[in-house]
């Protein structure tokens, strides 16, 4: 059944509809009907919401009830999300599966509390310690928001580790209609031997996590066995979608709401004569280098529209290995680029290569 | 031939790392010794904190979780939060607990989390070598405070049983000595009485062991024992602060 829902809201019940029976958190907006939500949800379905006392300990407890084979998310908007960088490394470290949802704001920094996707770097690089990676999904709307959150749970436990979903503020305060359905957890990963539950001393091995290793040698193979999951999750995790690039001469790259503009911009353009082409990540990391080379393959040149300043567009050039040109349109700071705008600049591109 | 004594089915026979006449091995012994006489070590889940305790988790036949430095209660929060029918403890050290961790812990205990802290306060960095802490007294010299810690460049130490008993959520607080014997056996019934308190859902319960660093204290083991029990006492009285 159809629902009109606030995206925040959806995406709390889309949680709980896939099993998420603990949610730990702290205000911050544009995510507060998240938290809010889950406080009175959770203990409907026998869960538990827990309001931290900040987002250091929202990311730790998260880890503490996921490495206690608990269904698990947090969520928070980009500073939010910084305080737990520390926490996200441990949690891949620890190989522990946790659900990391960030509603972005303008930043940088305390920036302003509308739209935002300036936390691109932060989400898809990180700011914690070493070599780790969440996978970080990019929904362009409601409806894909809470497809994804409920498919981050299984990937989380399946690949024990961090999945973060990315949305910009607008798919969390616009009311949109949706499907929430129930989604039962993937029956291969829900058997959780390596979960702490109390230890008999012979049924199973210890459960022990950390992310400490007094010998180097031993941290490197703890790495290498990392770094072998995320290439198996690089070759087979990638998303994304693409639309009419394989005559187009223009191709946007773009992803959540600014990809939903830039389909209004593509008609604009279309009008005027130019053939255009939207490539749509759904997830940017892993980043869906190859797939975006081949959607870019025709194109006379690649247009990275973002809300923010290039940070996408660091990735589509990796993805373009210099096979194309590619140029940026963006707004920054809460404001979201507009249609006639992003088609303003297809038009003086189109000219400039032609 | 009878068997007299014996250490506690909790630890294992990994080598420690542990510097002579360090009071971690003693603190684990009676927690675990605790949580045997309790029928509880099947049932235990244990946080492990940043600093010289942080490898515990490889000492103990108990699940274990290793938290960042400081962020121990809210991991305990959380594994809590899935296993309410478990003991969950969190076992943290000064630099851990105070000096990095006062939010977390502040936090944990006024929400009344049921769970158990065992503080070892050793009043000193122990794993970076000797630098003042949160519980460094007054006048105690330290590698960030050669000449001792003077109130007027580096503050004053915290009484974290002193700080947390006044939170209506926080049910047990008591401060114990692991510097001779009779206190030890004083602070195992304190500890014995912090998990009681979590078996019967009563809130949360924390035991704090003065505990001995000789290594960076400059003491041999012996002469720091004596300066826990006549100098660490004077700033940290010994006793229970919260029963209820």
């Amino acid at each position: 059944m159809k629902q009109l829902m606030k995206g925040n809201e959806a995406m709390a019940e889309a949680a709980v509809m896939a099993g998420c029976r603990y949610y730990f958190g702290y205000p911050i907006t544009p995510q507060n009907e998240v938290p809010e939500y889950m406080s009175w949800r959770l203990p409907q379905v026998g869960g538990v919401y827990k309001q931290a006392e900040s987002e250091l300990a929202s990311v730790n407890m998260l880890f503490g009830a996921g490495a206690a084979g608990g269904r698990a998310m947090t969520s928070s908007s980009g500073l939010g999300i910084s305080l737990m960088q520390e926490g996200i490394s441990h949690i891949c470290a620890c190989e522990v599966p946790a659900v990391i949802l960030n509603v972005a704001r303008g930043g940088p920094a305390i920036g302003s509390i509308q739209p935002g996707q300036a936390d691109y770097y932060q989400m898809t690089r990180g700011g914690g310690t070493g070599d780790y990676h969440m996978i970080v999904y990019t929904p362009g709307n409601l409806q894909e928001a809470c497809d994804l959150i409920q498919l981050a749970f299984d990937k989380a436990d399946q690949y024990r580790n961090a999945v973060a979903v990315y949305v910009d503020g607008c798919i969390g305060q616009l009311m949109e209609s949706v499907e929430i359905q129930p989604r039962t957890p993937d029956p291969k990963y829900q058997d959780k031997p390596w979960a702490a539950t109390g230890w008999d001393g012979k049924s199973r091995p210890k459960a022990r996590f950390t992310s400490v290793f007094m010998d180097a040698a031993k941290c490197e193979a703890h790495n290498d066995h990392l770094q072998e999951k995320y290439r198996i999750i690089r070759e087979t995790e990638t998303r994304l979608q693409c639309v009419d690039t394989e005559d187009a001469d223009i191709v946007l790259v773009a992803y959540g709401t600014t990809a939903r503009i830039c389909t209004s911009a593509k008609r604009m353009a279309e009008k005027a004569g130019i053939r255009v082409g939207i490539v749509r990540p759904i997830t940017v990391w892993p980043f869906p280098y190859r797939q975006v080379q081949e959607a870019c393959a025709h194109a006379k040149a690649v247009l990275c529209v973002e809300m923010s300043a290039g940070q996408m567009l660091d990735d589509v050039k990796i993805a373009l290995n210099g096979t194309k040109p590619s140029y940026l349109y963006y707004r920054l700071g809460g404001m979201m680029p507009a249609a006639k705008d992003i088609c303003r600049e297809i038009v003086r591109l189109n000219e400039e290569v032609r | 031939m009878a068997v007299i004594y014996q250490k506690s089915a909790y630890l294992n026979d990994v080598k420690r790392h542990y510097c002579p006449g360090c009071s971690h091995g003693i603190a684990h012994k009676i927690v675990g010794e605790v949580l045997e006489e309790m029928g509880l070590l099947e049932k235990t889940i244990m946080v492990a904190p940043v600093g010289c305790s942080g490898l515990l988790y490889d000492y103990s036949n108990t699940d274990g979780i290793h938290a960042l430095h400081g962020r121990a209660p809210a991991v305990a929060t959380g594994v809590k939060a899935v296993h309410p029918d478990k003991i969950v403890y969190a076992y943290q050290g000064d630099g851990d607990l105070i000096s990095i961790g006062t939010g977390e812990t502040v936090s944990a205990a006024a929400r009344g989390e049921n769970i158990t802290v065992i503080f070892a306060n050793n009043s000193i960095f122990g794993m970076t070598g000797g630098q003042m802490a949160g519980t460094t007294l007054v006048g105690e010299k330290t590698s960030t405070c050669r000449d001792g810690r003077n109130p007027q460049v580096d503050g004053y130490p915290v009484g974290v049983c002193e700080m947390l008993a006044p939170l209506q959520g926080a049910k047990y607080i008591a401060r114990a000595s692991l510097h001779d014997v009779p206190h030890i056996l004083k602070a195992k019934q304190m500890i014995r009485t912090a998990f009681e308190y979590q078996l019967n859902n009563r809130g949360y319960s924390l035991v704090e062991l003065l505990c001995a660093c000789p290594t960076n204290l400059k003491m041999s083991p012996t002469d720091a024992c004596r300066w826990v029990g006549e100098e660490m006492t004077k700033t940290f009285p010994l006793g229970v602060f919260k029963e209820e």
